[in-house]
């Protein structure tokens, strides 16, 4: 007699497997749960604290962890006016930051320095750190700093987030593959 | 007392060295040599009852001779009485005394015009740079440092670049017009 093998529907498990691509996978975790790091510097930190409070809520995102480590963020939110002082500063606690990281340049000042036109202030902190959103407005609306966060989160579910992270290894596969 | 005493008392003692008075709206300034200045703030603060520093200013007057003013606005709590004195300095001489021992928040307000201006206060306790860093090379509120500022650098600390001020500055003229009309807009230089 054959010997038979059990092909049936097993239903302790069947209903909770999902399948999907790893890169889908891996982006849905991080961009359901990005950890701010308030890089409150001006007026603009007072809507990043209204959108983190109850009216705005930006837990419904996923984002309301705002750490004051930059070792546990993954996303910095540069809100305000960044002089040349801060300027180091601010690139070196981006540098802090473990990867993959991102930047949100909130507000008409961080984005390009705004109304000051001056020998003080940086003219857009993306002289200094790769920005990822640019929010208008001056400052932006809490609704503002929402809709650029949903644009990170979009950006992130397109990133090719293993092979970002493990070129070596991503390569190994896909000669294993071909 | 009244304002008029306590200027007859501080004209008696220094009737030589207020060198012109000023009357504005009430307030009194008075222009006097930068040597005199700790003799006349001891005296206001102890006799005159001057205990508040309101602030100390500097005006660059580019192309006149003495180049810079310094202004010491005094308030007196007792008496509500406000007093101004007025520094003339040109710009070889560039030193004020010190009036930090005398008014101690003197310290920070003379730190920062040093930092603006670049005048430095003799016997000062620690007269740094307090907006810029160490080590900034100019002084960016005197007159001939251009608007877009100059590009600068210090490794690791901090650097300036030179502001694109894409047809500005854009200024706004004064008048009654509508605020259509009043709004900044990017304006020649001969304007």
């Amino acid at each position: 007699m054959a010997e038979t093998r059990a092909t049936a529907y097993d239903s302790k498990i069947e209903g909770n497997v999902i399948f999907t691509r790893f890169d889908a996978a891996l982006n849905w975790v991080r961009k359901n749960s990005l950890w701010p790091m308030p890089m409150g510097l001006a007026c603009c930190a007072i809507e990043l604290m209204a959108t983190a409070a109850s009216r705005f809520d930006i837990s419904r995102f996923g984002a309301e962890v705002m750490r004051f480590s930059p070792r546990q963020c993954d996303v910095m939110i540069v809100a305000g006016t960044v002089t040349y002082k801060m300027a180091l500063a601010v690139k070196r606690i981006y540098e802090q930051m473990p990867e993959p990281k991102w930047v949100i340049a909130m507000g008409a000042c961080a984005s390009t320095g705004g109304m000051y036109r001056s020998y003080a202030v940086l003219q857009g902190i993306d002289q200094l750190l790769p920005v990822d959103v640019y929010i208008s407005g001056c400052p932006p609306r809490p609704e503002a700093l929402l809709a650029g966060l949903m644009k990170l989160q979009d950006k992130i579910s397109r990133d090719r987030a293993f092979r970002n992270q493990k070129p070596e290894l991503a390569e190994k596969l896909e000669e294993a593959l071909t | 007392m009244t304002r008029d005493e306590l200027l007859d008392s501080l004209g008696k003692s220094f009737a030589d060295k207020l060198q012109h008075r000023a009357e504005f709206r009430g307030e009194t300034s008075f222009t006097i040599a930068t040597g005199d200045l700790r003799d006349i703030a001891k005296f206001c603060r102890d006799e005159l009852s001057f205990d508040y520093l309101l602030d100390i200013t500097s005006i660059d007057n580019f192309g006149d001779e003495p180049r810079f003013q310094v202004v010491y606005h005094l308030y007196s709590m007792p008496h509500g009485i406000h007093l101004r004195f007025n520094l003339r300095l040109s710009e070889e001489f560039g030193a004020v005394d010190t009036v930090s021992d005398i008014w101690p928040t003197a310290n920070w307000h003379e730190r920062e015009i040093y930092d603006m201006m670049g005048i430095k206060f003799n016997g000062h306790p620690d007269l740094r740079r307090i907006l810029m860093w160490d080590g900034y090379p100019f002084f960016p509120l005197r007159k001939d440092f251009p608007l877009a500022g100059l590009a600068s650098e210090m490794p690791d600390v901090a650097f300036t670049k030179v502001t694109p001020l894409e047809g500005g500055p854009f200024v706004t003229i004064p008048s009654t017009a509508g605020s259509k009309d009043r709004e900044p807009r990017a304006r020649p230089r001969e304007l």
